[in-house]
């Protein structure tokens, strides 16, 4: 099993994914920006950070890296790809995932422990049981993802809604329990065929014990689970 | 060499965090008339382009036609 880890310049999260995934005995590359083959991965990672300075919208810039022609060409052929908080801005502004990151309604970064519950979704890169409460950090300023309704509809239908800000007992506040103004409290998404998939908080500072958890180990062993079985 | 300005503002329907804070912030001071308050880009580009090009570039860069709109203005003169 072998992560593509993407670097785009600004990105500051890609030595933690690399360290998560080494820590479960995978092995994991990085990627450049400029590169443009993606031979040899089975799945790729778009670390956060705040790639191009974030400027014009975050990942507006990294969304035309000549790498992500390569990313999208990977995803459509049913390769699985995940975004982290930045990795999760430029998916949905490359139009791979639904809908869009917003400034946080509170106008602050946010860096904190948040409790997520696992929604039932097609995601490849989550079989954790739905309803599970998973305890995972965000850290970002622009975190609060919005949709029209019709699109809402859509990804309900889908099953397209993977995680959603929770409180510690799983319920959702009636006010809403996401941290960042986040429409229906929603952490994490995927797309259609569940290979792409984008969140806000970041999972690979809860694998190794050592930096506070392992509720993020799922999200990698996960994939490995999938792609076993394609592999059959 | 042309001339364009290009206003980008949320759409219809999506909240705009720094508006609101605005809006709020300008009814605290005492501004109590304020009824909506909404924050966008402004941005100004000399370039051998025509409109519809300009247009091209919005849709693919300057702005997310997920939650934005633009309007294109065509300076004339000096």
């Amino acid at each position: 099993m072998r992560f593509g880890v993407v670097i785009f310049p600004g990105s500051n999260c890609e030595q933690d994914v690399v360290h998560a995934a080494h820590h479960l005995g995978f092995e994991a590359e990085y990627v450049f920006h400029r590169e443009t083959d993606l031979a040899g991965f089975d799945a790729l990672v778009l670390p956060g950070g705040f790639s191009y300075g974030d400027y014009i919208r975050c990942g507006a810039v990294a969304r035309f890296s000549p790498v992500m022609s390569e990313v999208i060409r990977f995803a459509e052929a049913g390769g699985p790809v995940m975004g982290i908080c930045n990795g999760f801005q430029i998916l949905a502004e490359a139009h791979m995932l639904p809908g869009a990151l917003l400034r946080n309604d509170t106008l602050k970064f946010i860096c904190r422990d948040t409790t997520l519950r696992v929604e039932k979704s097609t995601c490849q890169w989550l079989d954790t049981a739905p309803g599970t409460v998973l305890h995972i950090p965000i850290n970002h300023n622009e975190g609060n993802f919005i949709c029209d309704h019709v699109t809402l509809s859509r990804m309900e239908d889908n099953d397209q809604i993977v995680l959603r800000y929770c409180e510690p007992d799983g319920s959702r506040a009636e006010g809403g329990s996401a941290p960042n103004g986040a429409l229906e409290d929603i952490a994490g998404v995927c797309n259609e065929r569940g290979n792409v998939f984008g969140l806000m908080p970041h999972p690979e500072r809860v694998v190794d014990p050592a930096t506070g958890g392992t509720d993020g180990q799922a999200f990698f062993t996960s994939i490995v689970g999938t792609l076993a079985k394609v592999a059959g | 060499m042309a001339r364009y300005e290009i206003y980008v503002t949320y759409k219809q329907g999506i909240f705009d965090p720094p508006g609101a804070t605005a809006e709020r912030a300008l009814k605290n001071l005492g501004y109590e008339g304020v009824e909506e308050v909404k924050i966008g880009k402004f941005i100004r580009m000399s370039a051998d382009a025509t409109e519809a090009s300009v247009a091209e570039m919005c849709d693919k860069l300057l702005a997310n036609p997920v939650i934005e709109d633009y309007r294109i203005e065509i300076v004339e003169g000096d």
